[in-house]
């Protein structure tokens, strides 16, 4: 357990020191947020509300969203799997610490340091131009979070199980498109997810990508209830569990045909 | 021991094969997922957004579209010179009697980005037949002019984008908010954002121009926002204009680059 914290921590001071490089995505964050949240909001005309949103829901989506991506890590990574491919899995698999593990240490921790730059900018920005909705009950902040820490899980989860094809294909850029794809189209950062056509939302819930991002959102704007929100929550926890085991799984059987090249 | 050695060829053989396929499937994809969420959104603001019905949209997104994708395909690689420069290849470049920006533009050439370009256009192609564009010969023009020239600003902002790298860490990221951010930004119509931010990004930054003006021109509507008709030919304007940007940014950028020490 002291090594988990450690790893943890290590994964926070690293990212504490990209201090420029997270100054400029909150600002590309936020000038997303603009382009969206005026979309959205264009979408919604006149009208009281679409999808179930009305404009603060919007809003506080997108803007909330867009300070998300940095701590769920919704973009490129490739540290896996570049790892895989040079070779240098070898030593970590060697380590006492099953790299699963490692990797979801470090993680947690770079999502802490996200979750004050890249989630505050955004939503400061966005809290500046247009009303935003506040959560009415106290109960929603603390399953907000729990939420938010879940979906971090399914994410290198799910990141972790794709980057496992290394193993097998040296093909780079497939895996990390379809994690792309997912994670821009199917999480509700392109469009709301109840916005999309029935069949088109039933099998992007099947996948683990909204649990990333749709959930915590419609957690944190109370929508459906209390009793919704547990639902998310426990959806996201089997996404969470579903993804782990799965990479837990493929890594082993990875490990067991593993061939190192060179010496 | 011929058979296995037979076998191995041919399997590393289906994996290359199959590495392509998918690309090529992905590939679509994305495209095919682009158009799916323009119409997701129209389909869900109801008869107009921003003024234009579900057909008109398809072309204000096509021509974006077109535009964005051949630049990419021109100019994509100067998203790497942080890397060159990281890795020393700039210094290599900068040292050789050729023009600096030409040799890293042709460094990592990728041809399949060509897919992603042929894709636009088929969908800049169904846009127009979709619309029944009243043809005239200057509306042919038009709609050719205008995704070369969106093209060409799409290509300055890149590489304008990427000079930052010479004096800006985190450049990269920042950039995207104008190459990838413009490119959001012409897909939709111009009217769909607020007040200031359509002045700063659609007409300070000329973005307005790469697909929404042009669009009302081929479709003979009248700007709701109160331009003038001739803005529909502005794209030329706005190309030159980021061009001059890039070229005077690159220029200034290499010149003050100090390298990384070697």
């Amino acid at each position: 357990m002291p090594a988990f914290a450690a790893l943890v921590r290590a994964g926070f001071l690293r990212y504490a020191t990209y201090r420029q490089a997270t100054l400029a995505s909150a600002f590309t964050n936020s000038v997303f947020g603009f382009l969206h949240c005026y979309l959205l909001l264009a979408v919604l005309g006149t009208r009281a509300s679409v999808g179930g949103y009305d404009a603060r829901h919007v809003a506080t989506f997108v803007w909330v969203g867009q300070g998300l991506i940095g701590v769920v890590q919704l973009f490129t990574w490739t540290e896996l799997s570049d790892r895989i491919r040079s070779g240098d899995i070898a030593a970590d698999l060697l380590r006492p610490i099953d790299p699963l593990v490692a990797h979801l240490a470090v993680d947690l921790g770079r999502a802490g340091h996200a979750a004050l730059v890249r989630l505050g900018v955004p939503v400061v920005v966005g809290a500046l131009f247009f009303p935003l909705a506040v959560p009415t009950h106290a109960a929603t902040w603390p399953l907000a979070v729990l939420s938010v820490l879940l979906a971090v899980v399914v994410s290198l989860g799910t990141r972790y199980l794709i980057s496992l094809t290394a193993f097998w294909w040296l093909d780079a850029r497939g895996p990390n498109t379809v994690w792309l794809l997912g994670s821009t189209m199917l999480s509700g950062l392109a469009v709301p997810l109840p916005l999309y056509p029935e069949p088109v939302r039933v099998l992007a819930w099947a996948t683990p990508f909204p649990w990333t991002l749709q959930a915590p959102l419609d957690v944190l704007l109370e929508r459906g209830g209390s009793g919704h929100a547990l639902l998310l929550l426990g959806g996201q926890a089997a996404a969470a569990l579903g993804v782990l085991c799965l990479a837990a799984l493929v890594q082993r059987r990875a490990v067991r045909a593993l061939v190192v090249q060179g010496g | 021991m011929y058979v296995r050695l037979l076998s191995a060829q041919l399997r590393s053989q289906t994996q290359y094969r199959l590495s392509f396929a998918v690309d090529l499937v992905l590939n679509v994809a994305i495209t095919v997922i682009g158009v799916l969420v323009v119409l997701t959104l129209f389909a869900a603001a109801g008869p107009t957004l921003g003024g234009l019905s579900l057909a008109e949209g398809l072309l204000v997104a096509g021509l974006a579209e077109a535009a964005f994708q051949t630049a990419d395909l021109v100019v994509g690689n100067i998203e790497r010179l942080p890397v060159y420069v990281r890795t020393g290849l700039l210094d290599a470049v900068l040292v050789r009697p050729l023009s600096s920006l030409g040799q890293l533009l042709v460094a990592d050439a990728a041809p399949r980005r060509l897919g992603r370009v042929a894709q636009a256009a088929a969908v800049l192609g169904v846009a127009l037949a979709v619309n029944d564009v009243d043809w005239t010969p200057s509306r042919v023009v038009l709609v050719v002019l205008a995704p070369v020239c969106g093209a060409v600003t799409y290509a300055s902002i890149f590489v304008a984008g990427a000079t930052t790298t010479f004096w800006l860490l985190g450049a990269g990221e920042t950039a995207n908010a104008f190459t990838y951010g413009g490119r959001d930004f012409a897909t939709y119509p111009t009217p769909v954002y607020g007040t200031w931010f359509r002045r700063v990004f659609g007409y300070g930054l000329g973005l307005a121009a790469v697909a929404y003006l042009p669009a009302l021109t081929l479709l003979g509507r009248d700007d709701p926002l109160g331009l003038p008709g001739w803005v529909g030919w502005s794209p030329p304007l706005v190309a030159a204009a980021w061009c001059g940007i890039a070229a005077l940014a690159w220029r200034f950028g290499v010149r003050h680059y100090r390298s990384t020490g070697s």
